[in-house]
């Protein structure tokens, strides 16, 4: 048998392309490109939207014209034209759909070659999807069982029709227009996105899901995702994303926010793996993200997120730790390779008693890829007896790549304990060795090294997820992923 | 008139003086780093290295840039400062003026003398001309305004295969003759093949004035040698430091920069490393031990050109009051730095509840085969070793300064001059508020 290297390894990983670089052939509503009052308002007419979400529109339109791009990210690549995007583009598709049979085949070939039937995982998962081809909900499955929980759970812009007063009160107040310039341009734009409530003291009895897809050539996505846990509820959201394989770069700017009120938890988790360029660094998916969440008294945030995908990344998903007791974890794989960039990381900022994070990142680099984590820990000076631990490694294969690590810790109160700890380093030859030793052949030492090495992060993920995110990372580091 | 327009309207009088009889090149470094510093201006809080340290408070002083009035200083006035304990070289400047009263120099078997004499002795142009201003060059814009106005601090240059037998010390005291000075000495340190110095360097106001000095050092390592550095940082509340210190080392060398940091208006240490060859060792240490409303801004950067170097990071803080202190300790390892050792640690204890402590362990790594960590820690005493303590007798306050020091002592063990870590040790018993030898 040959021996399986590390070197052949990296030999694989720099020439394996992106499996999933396929596109699907649907008829799409499209605007023509460009971005200015008019489309948004456009946009908000084709929704059906009453005239304050209109407004909000526009208000963060205006907003946005008057912010500039940011630059303090550690990633170069050449900017989005906004100009030349189109803003809207929804598959034409028949009124709504009662079953799956009356979904496109072509769509539905689609998600078979993602590996995610629908009807497969009604079956067997009892996961409930909010499938989101380029921007509108196509099928909405579980709805009913949903319903008799008192469970909200369906596509933003048919909850703006529907629970305008939920909407109303809480879209924005966790990111708002004026965050950031993405979240902003975002806010003007959205096309869709979810809407979860949980009412009080209900646990949500499924994972709830959605998969995004960037399907049209040339569009950006944006998606705007709110998630409310009423006090004592329970929820956990799965996210996951695939793309097809375009040359020209595509802009996804999400926001997503999650409210969890006394007692409450949520648990959000994603898979991201868009289309991360060619071996050459051409092409690939732009995703400038933005996520937060808002911790009441007692309640209780976790983010979990494993990125394998786009060319750019920049994501931090953070935790407004606001009330008592409130918890905030943030658990992360990052793997670039080739020309991918990353620059992900989170915020933990601690304004209530007693409160605690933890932040687990792991960054695989391989290839020319540049793998970043920023994070920040703010203790504020009324945040007594706050705790926090943060431990960030980095592992890199090749002598291309880079790991970058830039944590931020501030700390205004004498009761706060905090930790944290970084290190960076390779495959030893030390391991591999221990493992030959004892009959492990490399391949496997290493699939075993790198498994071991996102162990605490993979094995957060629900069950359901935990299949998908294996897949992934078999794909982006194929050969070392038993 | 604002502090950056007057000394760019001071510059040309301040060349024009003359006074020195300086070496053309000079003049040509003063003026471009005098435009560098006019494109630049001060940094602000919109800088991301100055993200949490402000000058702004600094800058609305009026401050005198050339102190004339000289004040005569007697070794009565500065003796306290000094330690006199062992034989050293000393380099003693008042009010950026060399005290050849106070100071012992020496070219015996080594140059220990003044920058001024050096710029402006052709015996010395060749070393001045290698090496002056070749590592601040460009780097940041108060590094730029120290080279322009550069005229006076510690020219150091060991030989090879020399051993100086005694420490030095440098020491900078300004006298208050003026009600608000600025001081800009700027220290070079080239140490030969096979040397080993030690240097202690201090800064000290002897009035209640203000002072704000903007201090340069360049220090050169060549193969093999060796060199211990100390910057002890106790001013009083009226003065503050801007303190950029720049060591290049070459194969095989170890350089230690140890800063002690125990009081002072704002301080802000830049502390960078170059390794330019293979097998180097490069150590920092720090503690900081802060109370009031000090500000100590500590910002190192260790840049890993070759391979199998190392470097070694402990910096500790204790703050107390209303301290701020600042971390940011990068590390960057290229790509060609393959089997790079790289540690950083960064402890704090916040005392009162209105101390801040921000801190930035950055790593920047662009090789694969490398061991780098850094580790951050903020916390507080351990409630239980308190109770310990006093369940058998020790006083809550006595209790407290022990485990206190306890926690710096790993800093305190790294300095390798006997009499310099009983000060050190007598420094952090004053500042703790303690009346204690520390050697139980």
């Amino acid at each position: 048998m040959s021996k399986f290297t590390e070197d052949d390894l990296k030999k694989e990983l720099e020439t394996k392309e992106y499996e999933y670089g396929f596109y699907t052939d649907i008829e799409a509503d499209k605007f023509p490109v460009g971005l200015n009052e008019d489309v948004v308002i456009a946009i908000s007419k084709k929704k059906n939207e009453p005239e304050w979400m209109t407004e909000w529109r526009l208000e963060a339109f205006k907003i946005w014209k008057e912010m500039e791009e940011p630059e303090w990210a550690n990633v170069n690549y050449e900017k989005p034209k906004f100009q030349d995007i189109s803003y809207y583009s929804a598959p034409i598709q028949k009124p709504k759909l009662d079953s799956l049979d009356q979904v496109d085949p072509e769509l539905l070939k689609t998600f078979e070659k993602l590996g995610i039937s629908i009807g497969e995982q009604k079956r067997l998962s009892n996961v409930a999807v909010d499938i989101v081809i380029d921007s509108v909900s196509v099928a909405t499955t579980f709805k009913k069982t949903l319903n008799e929980k008192g469970i909200i759970f369906m596509p933003i812009s048919e909850a703006i029709q529907e629970h305008p007063e939920l909407i109303k009160k809480y879209l924005g107040t966790i990111v708002p227009t004026t965050d950031n310039f993405y979240a902003a341009l975002n806010s003007a734009v959205f096309s869709d996105g979810s809407f979860c409530y949980i009412p009080k003291g209900v646990t949500c009895p499924m994972e709830l899901s959605t998969y995004f897809r960037i399907n049209e050539g040339g569009t950006g996505q944006f998606e705007r995702t709110l998630v409310v846990a009423d006090k004592g509820s329970y929820v956990s959201y799965l996210e996951g994303c695939t793309a097809p394989a375009r040359d020209e770069n595509q802009l996804h700017a999400a926001v997503v926010e999650l409210i969890a009120l006394d007692d409450a938890e949520i648990k959000y988790s994603t898979v991201q793996n868009w289309y991360p360029g060619d071996k050459e660094g051409k092409g690939g998916v732009y995703n400038f993200v933005t996520k937060r969440g808002l911790c009441e008294k007692n309640a209780k945030i976790s983010w979990t997120q494993v990125e394998t995908g786009s060319a750019i990344t920049w994501k931090y998903p953070s935790c407004i730790l606001k009330g008592d007791n409130s918890v905030g974890e943030f658990y992360s794989i990052a793997v670039t390779n080739n020309f991918q960039q990353a620059d992900t990381g989170t915020k933990m900022i601690h304004l209530g008693n007693n409160t605690k994070s933890t932040i687990i990142s792991k960054g695989i680099s391989a290839g020319k890829s540049q793998n970043s984590y920023r994070g920040l820990v703010q203790i504020s000076p009324r945040a007594k007896n706050a705790r926090n631990f943060s431990q960030c490694d980095s592992l890199l294969m090749g002598d291309q790549c880079g790991a970058h690590t830039f944590p931020y810790i501030e700390c205004k109160n004498k009761t706060a304990q905090i930790e944290h700890e970084a290190t960076t380093s390779k495959i030893g030859e030390d391991q591999l060795f221990y493992c030959n030793q004892r009959g492990i052949n490399t391949e496997k030492a290493i699939a075993l090294i790198v498994n071991g090495f996102g162990k605490e992060v993979l094995n957060k993920l629900p069950m359901e997820f935990a299949v998908e995110a294996q897949k992934l990372l078999e794909i982006s580091l194929e050969g070392s992923v038993g | 008139m604002d502090l950056k327009e007057k000394l760019v309207s001071s510059f040309l009088a301040f060349e024009n003086k003359g006074g020195l009889d300086l070496d053309s090149n000079v003049h040509t470094l003063r003026l471009k780093a005098i435009q560098n510093f006019e494109n630049e201006g001060f940094p602000s809080k919109k800088d991301e290295e100055w993200k949490y340290t402000s000058l702004k408070p600094l800058l609305k002083h009026d401050f005198s840039l050339f102190p004339s009035g000289e004040k005569s200083v007697g070794f009565k006035n500065i003796e306290e400062y000094l330690i006199n304990e062992i034989e050293s070289y000393k380099l003693i400047f008042i009010d950026g003026v060399f005290s050849s009263f106070l100071s012992t120099t020496t070219h015996d078997e080594c140059d220990v003398c003044v920058l001024s004499s050096a710029l402006t002795r052709p015996k010395y142009k060749m070393i001045v001309d290698n090496y002056f201003n070749t590592i601040a060059k460009g780097n940041n814009s108060l590094a730029e305004l120290n080279t322009a106005f550069a005229v006076e601090g510690a020219f150091i240059n060991i030989p090879k295969n020399t051993i100086v037998p005694k420490p030095i010390q440098i020491i900078n005291f300004s006298t208050g003759s003026e009600k608000e000075v600025m001081l800009q000495p700027r220290n070079l340190v080239v140490v030969g093949e096979n040397s080993h110095v030690q240097i202690i360097e201090r800064h000290q106001n002897l009035s209640k004035n203000t002072t704000l000095t903007n201090s340069v050092t360049e220090i050169f390592v060549h193969k093999r040698a060796i060199i211990d550095y100390y910057k002890i940082q106790n001013d009083t509340d009226d003065s503050s430091l801007i303190d950029s210190t720049f060591v290049s080392q070459k194969q095989q060398s170890v350089a230690s920069v140890s800063t002690f940091s125990f009081g002072g208006k704002i301080i802000r240490n830049n502390l960078e490393f170059y390794q330019e060859g293979e097998h180097i060792n490069s150590n920092l240490n720090g503690i900081s031990i802060l109370s009031d409303k000090q500000h100590v801004d500590n910002h190192t950067l260790v840049n890993h050109k070759f391979p199998n170097c190392e470097s070694h990071e402990l910096y500790k803080g204790i703050y107390a009051d209303k301290s701020v202190g600042v971390f940011n300790g990068k590390v960057i390892v290229q790509q060609a730095a393959q089997k790079t050792n790289a540690f950083q640690q960064n402890n704090s204890i916040l005392i009162d509840d209105g101390a801040t402590i921000n801190a930035k362990p950055q790593l920047e790594i662009f090789a694969d085969d490398v061991k780098c960590s850094h580790g951050c820690t903020i916390g507080q005493l351990d409630e239980s070793a308190l109770f310990y303590m006093q369940s058998r007798g020790i006083p809550k306050k006595e209790a407290k300064a022990l485990l206190l020091y306890a926690f710096a002592n790993d800093v305190v063990e790294k300095i390798k001059i006997p009499q310099l870590k009983t000060r050190i040790t007598k420094l952090i018993a004053k500042n703790l508020g303690v009346d204690l030898g520390f050697e139980l």
